[in-house]
């Protein structure tokens, strides 16, 4: 079973949910599905949504909401189901 | 021939060394933002050193060439792939017909320079081929590329040739703490005397809000103005003036809270005191600067900033003289 990360394709802040007040994207152990919506990074005045690009379950996040990530930062393990 | 965006990456878009001279009329100059990798990436390839590049902030494209052709990537750190397979930076090599060219995540800098052997085919406008995305101007449409844009190369001039590469002492440094000199004025009087020292004595992080119109930066001690009665035509803020004219480069403080850099995509005036200008020998380094990393604010004269001028102009003819 293989085990792929979430990584960060450029610098910015992480968010895991859409605006303070909403719920998180995705929780931890939750079954995501390619194209699943799992945080958002915010860069230059843009906020860019961070997908899923396997399917399976999402074992952890590796960061907290408002981490200010660099390029290639882990940001979740995926399990990927067989 | 012709390229097809498959992605777009996070903010890419054509540019050239700018539109000059029409700044008074309220349009900036645009251009490359790291003005150096992109002279140093068409010389490479023995384009005209202002030929229209693909400026890639943060984040790579991926494009797609019906044509195989020469190109080399300058600036920011993000390894090129041609169907996957890793390529140099700095380095003239070739992307085969039908062929993907993608870019890994940045290791440092933030603005990669693409040059292709001929340069981009979009009409001047005003006198160059630069997107201003504010005004709808030049590039491709007057915006950012999006995917399934198609864009066209000039004809090879057949100059351009396999492996020629930067010189080890021609490559540009990065870091993730910068200093960038600056003149103060033209309204630095307007700051108390302890907020004047303290700007330069504290470091500043760059924010979210940094892009190709200007950088914001925040993390140092607010900066308190002298008070006085605002004149007529300013408004009631401490850190407002009367409307003046913005150089780029210049350093401007709303409430006196966030500094922002002007960069070439800036509004041409405004009611915001400047508290200074960062050199224009130091205006590459801005553009190289990646969000969340620290700046330094470092004063210098008149006499510092002319003399950094020369030896940047001194850099860029050892750039036109590479073997």
């Amino acid at each position: 079973m293989t085990k792929p990360e979430i990584q960060a394709p450029f610098p910015g802040v992480f968010y895991r949910k859409s605006s303070p007040d909403a719920p998180v994207y995705v929780e931890e152990g939750q079954v995501v599905q390619v194209g699943d919506v799992i945080g958002l990074i915010e860069v230059m005045k843009q906020f860019v949504e961070l997908k899923a690009e396997v399917s399976g379950t999402l074992l952890h996040f590796s960061v907290d909401n408002e981490t200010v990530l660099e390029a290639g930062d882990v940001i979740a393990t995926m399990e990927m189901n067989e | 021939m012709s390229i097809e965006v498959i992605k777009p990456g996070l903010a890419s878009s054509i540019q050239d060394k700018g539109r000059e001279g029409k700044y008074h009329l309220g349009i900036p100059p645009s251009g490359g933002m790291d003005q150096r990798s992109l002279i140093a990436a068409n010389l490479l390839l023995g384009n005209p050193e202002g030929a229209a590049v693909i400026e890639c902030a943060l984040m790579g494209p991926e494009l797609r060439f019906n044509e195989a052709r020469k190109v080399v990537a300058c600036g920011a750190e993000m390894t090129p792939r041609v169907n996957g397979e890793a390529r140099p930076l700095n380095e003239v090599f070739e992307v085969p017909a039908d062929a993907t060219l993608s870019f890994d995540f940045v290791k440092a800098g933030a603005r990669l320079y693409l040059a292709i052997e001929g340069g981009i085919d979009v009409p001047e406008r005003l006198g160059s081929r630069s997107t201003y995305t504010l005004g709808s101007l030049g590039g491709l449409n007057g915006r950012n590329l999006q995917a399934g844009d198609v864009l066209h190369i000039l004809p090879a001039h057949g100059y351009a040739t396999l492996g020629r590469c930067l010189p080890g002492t021609l490559l540009p440094e990065f870091s993730k703490h910068y200093q960038l000199r600056v003149i103060p004025g033209l309204y630095a009087h307007r700051l108390m005397p302890e907020s004047h020292a303290l700007f330069y004595e504290e470091d500043w992080s760059v924010a979210s809000e940094a892009d190709r119109i200007g950088y914001r930066m925040k993390g140092g001690s607010p900066l308190n103005f002298v008070e006085r009665e605002p004149p007529f035509g300013a408004g009631d803020d401490p850190s407002n003036i009367v409307d003046a004219c913005y150089p780029i480069g210049s350093i401007q403080v709303p409430s006196g809270s966030e500094p922002i850099i002007l960069h070439r995509d800036a509004v041409s005036g405004g009611g915001y005191a400047m508290i200074g200008t960062v050199i224009s020998a130091d205006m590459d380094t801005v553009g190289q600067i990646q969000p969340h990393q620290k700046v330094r604010f470092v004063e210098v004269s008149l006499e510092e900033a002319l003399a950094a001028r020369v030896s940047y102009q001194q850099e860029l003819e050892r750039l036109r003289q590479m073997p």
